[in-house]
């Protein structure tokens, strides 16, 4: 039996006149996502997109996965396709839900028939299919106010579609709905997740990564690059840059109070990726802060950092503890990457004792002792660009 | 002859020398057979393994029947571990190791530990040396094996493997000794019957043969049952159609090797260099001085050992981080050893071969002192 993946699109009802723009931005994005594994065609429907393969070796179990990583989604079923024909549709019902019904104690059928020429009504389909699944599954009773599962019928004008519960769907709103911002990315635990949270919420996502070469290893950008694919799975297609870092790091090291480097170094890095940001029109900066976890994420330091920055900067992780983030980077598989030992540009000339309440005034003072505008240039020059899916 | 590159990295592996690549050049184009089959094919494959066998055997000793060959080191720890303990499982249930071994040893224990075998893993001193008054005190009627490396991996200490068989020999119990001799073999004169041990692990690519071929001694005699099941080759301990062209390999690298004259050699080189690191500001060593010649240990107390590993990368100077890396997974040779954190996390394991130049050394010193430099800012 031929099968289509049916989409209930999420806060998009919300929009009001957008709504069909956004609708296009979300067909666009799951069209993209499934393209790789065969030919879909796509229906809009009321609030409902129909995915449906063209190809009838397509695996289909990896496109539900896929379609349940595309933001935007609120839920989605997988729907077996059947016949305007009352005992083909019961039998048909049995297939495509054997499993679930096997599983479940208690159910009940919901039909919606929008044909309204099919011969039955939607009680009288509910009472033929529910009559026929109770004969042939004799564990399972009927319970119309809390079903282990809900079989629904759908006589549309076309086709009949049958499934069972609904799937918890991304959620979020369409990637790119937002607009574009930019994750500063690191190896570590928290800017994956910082840049899933964004993208969530309908950002298209640059990512920005700094490289301590040679202090740090080749493999330390392998690894990133990974974590931004792992990301990419969910927010599509990510333009990756790495900024090779090494000559400022050390010119901070040189010429600043050690109990300054990380602030400086962040106010660095700032400084270049919000010009790296306007280069590809990106209208805001993410970050994987998380308020106090470090000593450059605190109250003041975040102030100084945010003091260079002329974009907004997005902090999704500001009021989350350490185990909440590691909570979302299990689910979304970001977590056992971020754990490979690696140093990253961070960590090398890291302070033994940073200063966790600067005054901006006094980072001022520090950073005019050298000219660091030459060398902020020749970073941004010298990025290397790369396309991750 | 300059070279333009120092790879000073040959515990991790070796490259593949002369002989061992003709051996397997052979093997892939003219005797690919099966030594298995009965046919003439057959015959003359199997021809090319006794002969390996009984070169190998001739490297440590023992007949040629004692050499079960492997795919490696693991496997061959692997067949030891498991493979003693299940052929002894009703004559007792402790096993004894030390808390420094190679992986391969370390989490067969551990697994067998969980499978409910009293383990006792022996203390080391500062440098990973076993402590010979504990194992003699836990050897009783009910321990059934031993595992004690002949070298330290990471340190290049050297264990007391004489020392440990006479005490299992002394005591009545009836404990089998396997010695994981990787890092030993090919490099300081290994014989299984003046050591005194049952049942010892070799490797092939750490002394300039392929990787895929190791070898278990496994004393006349002794039975083990292996965890691997199959068609029967190499007495059922290792079934499976032999890896041919990696056996050829390991015979050639076998026959190459110089041990006694290559150990003076490196010895001396090993002395040189020690030496120069000791007057180097900030170098500490971490390996005892009658280590191994073939390891040094070293720390640079305030430098992450991935960071100078990577300078020296940069200048084609190629060694390992003593800890595989810098955030929290320690290892586990060092701390066992008692070093501390920022020792550890700045150590870097220097490993020669016959092969090495003193042109090598001078590069890894110059490297080494620019790598010191460079992360040594000044503030």
């Amino acid at each position: 039996m031929k099968k289509v993946i049916l989409i209930k699109n999420g806060e998009l009802v919300l929009k009001g006149l957008n709504r069909s723009t956004f609708e296009d931005m979300l067909v666009k994005n799951l069209k993209r996502r499934l393209s790789p594994l065969g030919e879909f065609k796509f229906i809009k429907s009321q609030s409902t997109i129909i995915a449906e393969p063209l190809d009838g070796n397509v695996d289909f179990d990896e496109a539900v996965e896929r379609v349940g990583r595309v933001f935007g989604i609120v839920g989605f079923s997988v729907a077996g396709v059947s016949e305007k024909d009352i005992g083909k549709i019961k039998e048909d019902t049995l297939e495509v839900l054997a499993d679930e019904l096997r599983q479940a104690k208690t159910f009940k059928v919901n039909a919606k028939r929008s044909d309204k020429k099919f011969a039955l009504t939607s009680p009288e389909i509910c009472r033929e299919v529910g009559g026929f699944l109770l004969s042939k599954i004799p564990s399972l009773t009927v319970d119309v106010h809390n079903p282990d599962i809900i079989v629904t019928v759908e006589v549309r004008d076309k086709n009949v579609f049958i499934h069972g519960n609904q799937l918890k769907g991304a959620g979020g709103m369409p990637v790119g709905s937002s607009g574009r911002a930019a994750l500063l990315i690191s190896g570590g635990i928290d800017s994956p997740v910082a840049g899933y949270m964004m993208a969530k919420r309908g950002l298209t996502l640059d990512a920005i990564h700094f490289a301590a070469e040679p202090y740090t290893s080749k493999r330390a950008e392998m690894k990133v690059r990974q974590l931004a694919s792992i990301v990419a799975r969910y927010s599509g297609r990510i333009n990756f840059m790495v900024v090779p870092f090494t000559e400022i790091q050390e010119a901070i090291k040189d010429n600043c109070p050690e109990e300054l480097f990380t602030i400086i170094m962040r106010r660095m890095m700032m400084r270049i990726a919000l010009r790296l940001a306007e280069k590809d029109n990106c209208k805001a900066l993410i970050t994987g802060e998380s308020l106090g976890q470090v000593a450059s994420q605190t109250i003041g330091a975040l102030a100084c950092t945010d003091a260079v920055c002329t974009m907004p900067v997005f902090r999704p992780l500001i009021g989350m503890d350490k185990e909440e983030i590691v909570t979302i980077a299990r689910k979304i598989d970001t977590f056992e990457t971020s754990l490979l030992p690696f140093e990253d540009c961070c960590t090398v000339f890291t302070p033994k004792h940073p200063r966790t309440r600067p005054e901006l005034e006094y980072i001022e003072k520090a950073e005019a002792a050298f000219d660091f505008a030459p060398l902020i240039e020749k970073a941004i020059t010298d990025t290397r660009y790369q396309s991750v899916d | 002859m300059c070279p333009i590159e120092a790879y000073l990295d040959n515990s991790a592996t070796t490259r593949v020398c002369s002989e061992a690549i003709d051996g397997m050049l052979d093997c892939l184009k003219s005797n690919w057979g099966n030594p298995s089959s009965l046919h003439e094919k057959g015959i003359q494959a199997e021809d090319l393994l006794e002969r390996a066998r009984k070169t190998v055997a001739g490297a440590i000793g023992c007949e040629p029947s004692e050499i079960v060959f492997t795919s490696g080191g693991t496997q061959s720890n692997n067949i030891a571990v498991f493979g003693a303990v299940e052929a002894a499982k009703r004559k007792g249930n402790k096993i004894i190791t030390s808390s420094v071994e190679h992986p391969s040893v370390m989490k067969a224990f551990d697994r067998l530990e969980s499978e409910g075998y009293k383990v006792v893993r022996l203390r080391v001193d500062r440098f990973g040396r076993v402590d010979l008054e504990q194992l003699k005190n836990e050897l009783d009627e009910k321990t059934v094996l031993v595992s004690v490396m002949a070298v330290n991996n990471e340190l290049g200490t050297i264990e007391p493997i004489r020392e440990i068989s006479a005490l299992i020999k002394k005591s009545s119990c009836p404990a089998l000794f396997h010695v994981d001799a990787v890092q030993a073999f090919g490099k300081i004169p290994l014989s299984v019957r003046s050591l005194g041990v049952d049942l010892m692990s070799i490797s092939s690519h750490k002394i300039h043969g392929p990787k895929g071929a190791g070898a278990l001694y496994v004393k006349k005699g002794v039975r083990l049952v292996s965890p691997v099941v199959g068609g029967g080759q190499e007495r059922d301990l290792r079934p499976g159609t032999e890896p041919m062209p990696a056996i050829a390999g390991f015979a050639g690298a076998v026959s190459a090797l110089t041990v006694q004259k290559s150990l003076e050699k490196i010895t001396a080189l090993r002395n040189q260099t020690v030496e120069k690191l000791k007057n180097m500001d900030g170098v500490v060593l971490n390996s005892p001085d009658d280590a191994l010649p073939y390891i040094i240990n070293l720390s640079l107390p305030g430098l992450p050992s991935e960071a100078v590993l990577n300078l020296l990368s940069n200048r084609n100077i190629y060694v390992s981080s003593g800890s595989a890396c810098a955030k929290g997974h320690k290892s586990p040779v060092l701390t066992a050893a008692g070093l501390d954190t920022e020792r550890i996390n700045s150590s870097l394991r220097i490993s020669f071969s016959r092969f090495t130049e003193e042109t090598e050394i001078e590069m890894l010193l110059d490297g080494i002192n620019k790598a010191l430099s460079t992360l040594r800012r000044k503030k």
